[in-house]
């Protein structure tokens, strides 16, 4: 395998990896703010807020790891 | 301007490969062309695309230099959609004035307006950033509407997204740094915005410290930057792919699923560009806040 088959291959990886991490992240972040508006329905509203600036804020570091991903991929 | 090339090539390019690839094993040669087509419609382009009259050729200018750094001026596909939606929200945002100016209780338009404007009040600006930032609200508005109407702009047939490119979003990111470090030093002096910068450890961490406070600085508007861009790219491109299932399979029977998930994705994408508006905004006004917060903040 080339180095350019290295590449491509790493690309892949890493982007699955960084898609597991950003997937977790929400995932636990979602079920803790169900959780959260379940127990105290009165809240609700501001636990989704923080929820939505939290995603956020995990969506803007998985989008690195991928941009990263992308460059790699098309060197 | 070198990194939105180096973006738009690399996404192409890489959306090119995984089409090309489905092409191959698909058999047929002509359909790389259409993939092609298909892909012009996600990236800038230097013609506008009317309906009933084909390609409209936008003004070129040449390209000139200063101090070394080549700069094209020429106007493009997205810097059009960009002055359109900034003409929509100039109308929108008069119109929406002159109607509220004379009743004290809005009705129909200008209702929907103070809707939306109560609501980045109520729920974005003060939660955020105390009373005190009410008087950033007219440039946190004019974020949020002026991304909102691009983001929704790229859903317009013959439209394009202007956000869908790095350097809208690196030139809105830009101004959101100005705009904290400004309502940073506003409050609390130029003295103490640099004070902060040392985190208040002991002078001999300052070489360690500082150098990270600063790189903090950049990576908050970087991040809102890439977020934006990233979000609108993903989602025309996720439209591109599953159309260009179509074609891959070069079949009519194939096209009834793809289209009903691309109905179904575009439905997404009026939330997404909504909530990414939303998002760009709240995450403005709480960095913001945390500037004028410092004190505070360091206590607690």
């Amino acid at each position: 395998m080339d180095s350019v088959g290295l590449g491509y291959l790493a690309a892949g990886i890493g982007a699955a990896l960084a898609v597991i991490g950003g997937g977790l992240g929400i995932g636990k972040l979602a079920a803790a703010a169900m959780e959260a508006s379940g127990r105290q329905p009165e809240v609700a509203g501001q636990v989704r807020t923080s929820m939505i600036i939290a995603a956020a804020l995990i969506e803007g570091v998985t989008f690195f790891a991928l941009a990263i991903c992308i460059i790699l991929a098309t060197k | 301007m070198f990194l939105n090339d180096m973006m738009d090539e690399a996404i192409v390019q890489a959306s090119v490969d995984t089409l090309h690839a489905g092409a191959l094993e698909g058999g047929a040669h002509g359909e790389k062309n259409l993939f092609t087509e298909l892909l012009h419609h996600v990236r800038d382009s230097r013609e506008l695309e009317v309906p009933f009259l084909g390609h409209i050729e936008l003004p070129q200018f040449p390209p000139f230099e200063i101090v070394g750094i080549t700069v094209d001026m020429s106007i493009t596909k997205h810097v059009f959609f960009l002055w359109v939606a900034a003409l929509i929200l100039c109308t929108l945002a008069i119109t929406a004035a002159r109607k509220n100016r004379n009743n004290v209780v809005p009705t129909g338009f200008g209702n929907l307006m103070e809707i939306l404007v109560v609501f980045i009040r109520d729920q974005v600006v003060v939660p955020n950033m105390g009373p005190k930032g009410i008087k950033y609200m007219p440039y946190l508005l004019t974020t949020f509407f002026f991304i909102l109407i691009m983001n929704l702009l790229g859903l317009v047939p013959f439209g394009a997204s202007a956000t869908g490119n790095v350097s809208t979003t690196a030139g809105l990111a830009i101004i959101a740094f100005i705009m904290i470090q400004v309502a940073a030093i506003r409050t609390h002096g130029l003295g103490h915005y640099l004070a902060h910068l040392t985190g208040g450890v002991h002078w001999a961490l300052w070489p360690i410290m500082v150098p990270i406070e600063i790189l903090g600085l950049f990576t908050k508007p970087f991040a809102l930057c890439i977020r934006l861009f990233a979000n609108m790219t993903a989602g025309h491109i996720v439209i591109v792919s599953l159309i260009g299932l179509i074609f891959v399979f070069g079949s009519y029977f194939v096209a009834i699923a793809p289209v009903g998930f691309v109905l179904g994705i575009n439905l997404l994408e009026i939330f997404v560009a909504v909530l990414q508006a939303y998002i760009f905004t709240i995450l403005t006004a709480m960095f913001m806040g945390l500037g004028m917060q410092l004190e505070s903040h360091n206590e607690t």
